[in-house]
């Protein structure tokens, strides 16, 4: 089944577009990066541990972790208003709740984990760029994390699984449609961290998904790992 | 202006992070959750914890073994305030009880009001502090109001002339050098007065503009290498071709 | 990087090292950093532009969109400039309404690319009275290393010398997927270029670092263009709670020329 179907890029089913993943790309920032899946570009920057203002939102038991992800305005078609929308504000709590499970932030009581995710070039993927960009930045950081996060989005195209479309196949209308799952994932463990799905897809499939995922994980995984050894050169 | 000698003394401790010349160190880079080593007679220290028969890294930075302890050093991130760390900061606020300080880090810093050199009352306090001046302090104690800061210890103490500026935290051990060699090195070869605080905001007092030029020049070309193998003696070239 | 306010001994030892004409990173006082601009940014946008100057970096994006004409220019196209000081970019933003300093840097822009002549707005016409196109400027900045508004408008300027008309498709929308050749009709004598003049003390510094930018209570900015070889000012705003004297006017708005064929020459080399 994987080999068999053509993609509009000539990309094997099980095939993802060429990754690019860099940190310390903001020197202001105290953890920061770049991760690209082909043309969808996102870049995060990670603040803190610092001091939360307004004093009343602060927690004394923990530190605070605070996502805001959104669109930069031509990195779509479709020019986007600046500003946050309902979309980029769903995206960001979903990226907060992708990222928060491998954080203990108890050791920096009253404090905010300020983690800014932009995309420079939208090409569907933006929330799984966005996440792995993200986690680069907040090892970047040096923030105490168990693992990494890895995050792709696993599709359907008609009936085949297909892993990391493109706009083009999201706009596929052949069949049973598209579908878009993306996820994000512990690296080194079998645990979820992101799941959405919009689209069909029959509960038998969801064992081959996640299959998928953690066979596309293990090689996201090595390019972030790559990007971070890397800042010593 | 103020002896600073006493405010590296502190700092010794982590001095022997910045060169890399110990053979019995074993050094790489690890990230958040990849296996140090295995093995049940190894300790984990900091920046590293034990699971099942791994020693794991529990963040991104350089991981140390000597001999059985295993530890992870930052190399990037915000500053962590630690009990005895001298640090510089500058005074934000005077409350009745003392003085409050940005240490740049989550928290504030705070000194009592008892810690000035002569006795004044809270009446006065601006004759020993204002909004705006700068103190070299140590932390000696970290709770949920905030660090407390102390001016007990040589070296320590209000700031008077010169500048600040402010390297990356994880910087400070190789500035300092191997008990204090790169930092003295930096002062004899430009005649200041220089004291750097853990927090990463260093302090330059000379007694020409382009001494305090040179000084900062100098520190920079130290935390601009990746690399520390053989950091003084590229530093003690530097100098000669900067005369 | 820090949010510490400058200490007291600071500002004063900073005072002293530039009004004696030094600096930290061994530039004079009326220097620029090193330029960089590169065109990577995003195939989405119809022309986008990255510029460093030293570590402040600044991406700026064209997009163009069908609209009707203002009512006081119907003969002529729309320009927008939107922007923002993201918290992206420094420990110095936080969430929240923007600051004045992140209201004025597009205006600036807009008005030196307004003012300059840069565009001609009369050649996006479509339909006469009711369809235009609309010029819409966006500015990120990357990160803050002080002088955003001078970068900011060199982005604007490269990025609207290399951005393409979008086609338009039979029923009148636009098509962004198939531009057409022709890029944005654009005067071909002459853009703006901003000159943001800091003061601190007695001295007058050219394109602060952000360390140099939080010493300084005034600054002022002027866009130049040059019009038939003869150098135009299109804009000027002094911001900031401190004053600048008569002298200190003239003597910024009589290196104008020197400071736009200087900087000039450094941006060709990216065009």
């Amino acid at each position: 089944m994987v080999d068999k179907i053509k993609r509009i890029d000539g990309r094997k089913a099980n095939e993802m577009r060429k990754m690019y993943a860099k940190v310390g790309v903001i020197p202001n920032a105290d953890g920061s990066a770049v991760f690209a899946f082909g043309e969808t570009i996102a870049i995060a920057a990670v603040y803190g541990p610092r001091l939360l203002h307004p004093q009343h939102m602060q927690n004394p038991a923990t530190g605070i972790l605070r996502v805001n992800y959104d669109l930069f305005s031509f990195s779509v078609s479709d020019r986007k208003k600046p500003g946050p929308s309902r979309r980029s504000q769903e995206i960001s709590k979903m990226t907060e709740h992708a990222l928060a499970p491998v954080l203990d932030l108890k050791e920096f009581p009253n404090t905010v984990l300020d983690v800014q995710i932009y995309i420079l070039q939208a090409d569907a993927g933006t929330r799984t760029a966005g996440i792995n960009a993200a986690s680069l930045a907040l090892a970047h950081a040096g923030i105490p994390m168990k693992d990494l996060i890895s995050s792709v989005a696993i599709g359907k195209l008609d009936k085949d699984l297909v892993v990391d479309l493109t706009k083009a196949e999201e706009d596929f209308e052949g069949g049973e449609g598209p579908t878009d799952f993306p996820i994000a994932k512990v690296a080194n463990s079998d645990e979820y961290t992101l799941l959405q799905l919009d689209g069909k897809i029959s509960p038998s499939l969801v064992k081959e998904v996640l299959d998928l995922a953690e066979e596309s994980c293990e090689e996201i995984y090595e390019v972030q790992k790559k990007a971070l050894k890397e800042v010593v050169n | 202006m103020i002896k600073t000698n006493g405010a590296h003394e502190a700092q010794s401790q982590n001095a022997d992070t910045a060169e890399d010349s110990s053979v019995s160190k074993k050094r790489k880079i690890v990230i958040p959750g990849e296996i140090i080593v295995s093995g049940e007679d190894f300790l984990p220290s900091d920046g590293a914890k034990r699971i099942g028969n791994d020693i794991v890294a529990s963040k991104f930075g350089l991981a140390e073994e000597a001999g059985r302890v295993i530890k992870v050093i930052s190399i990037t991130g915000a500053f962590i305030p630690r009990r005895n760390n001298v640090v510089i900061g500058r005074v934000t606020n005077i409350t009745m009880n003392g003085w409050v300080l940005d240490i740049d880090s989550a928290q504030s810093g705070f000194l009592p009001i008892d810690a000035s050199p002569h006795f004044i009352n809270k009446n006065e306090m601006d004759q020993f502090l204002c909004i705006g001046d700068v103190i070299v302090a140590k932390i000696w104690s970290i709770n949920q109001r905030g660090v407390d800061l102390s001016l007990d210890g040589n070296g320590l103490g209000k700031l008077e002339q010169g500048f600040l500026f402010r390297v990356s935290p994880n910087r400070v051990p190789r500035v300092i050098g191997r008990e204090g060699s790169m930092i003295n090195l930096i002062k004899e070869k430009t005649n200041c007065d220089i004291t750097v605080g853990q927090n990463g905001w260093i302090w330059i007092c000379g007694s020409t503009m382009d001494d305090e030029i040179k000084a900062r020049k100098a520190v920079e070309f130290v935390t601009d290498k990746v690399y520390v193998e053989g950091l003084t003696e590229k530093m003690e070239t530097w100098f000669q071709e900067n005369q | 990087m820090s949010t510490m306010d400058p200490a007291s001994i600071t500002i004063e030892t900073f005072r002293k090292i530039f009004e004696a004409g030094k600096r930290f990173d061994g530039r004079k006082l009326l220097d620029f950093r090193e330029l960089y601009i590169d065109y990577t940014v995003s195939k989405n946008a119809e022309g986008s532009a990255r510029v460093k100057l030293g570590k402040t970096e600044v991406v700026v994006g064209v997009k163009l969109t069908i609209d009707k004409p203002y009512p006081d220019s119907m003969e002529k196209g729309n320009l927008m400039v939107s922007g923002d000081f993201l918290p992206l970019a420094s420990p110095r933003i936080e969430h929240g309404p923007p600051k004045f300093t992140a209201i004025e840097m597009p205006r600036l822009v807009d008005r030196a690319v307004r003012e300059s002549g840069m565009i001609d707005l009369k050649k996006l016409v479509i339909t006469p009275g009711e369809k235009v196109w609309t010029v819409i400027i966006d500015i990120y900045p990357i990160n803050d290393d002080g002088n955003l508004i001078d970068a900011a408008t060199i982005g604007a300027v490269v990025a609207l010398k290399n951005a393409y008309v979008p086609g338009i498709k039979e029923n009148g929308t636009v098509d962004y997927k198939h531009r057409t050749k022709n890029k944005i009709p654009l005067s071909s004598e002459t853009y703006p270029l901003s000159f943001s003049f800091y003061k601190m003390g007695n001295a007058i510094l050219l394109d602060p670092t952000r360390e140099e930018e939080e010493l300084c209570d005034v600054r002022i900015s002027l866009a130049v263009s040059k019009w038939n070889k003869q150098y135009m000012i299109n804009s000027c705003q002094k911001t900031g709670d401190a004053t600048l004297s008569k002298e200190e006017i003239e003597r910024v708005s009589e290196l104008l020329p020197k400071k736009y064929d200087e900087l000039n020459e450094k941006l060709k080399s990216f065009l």
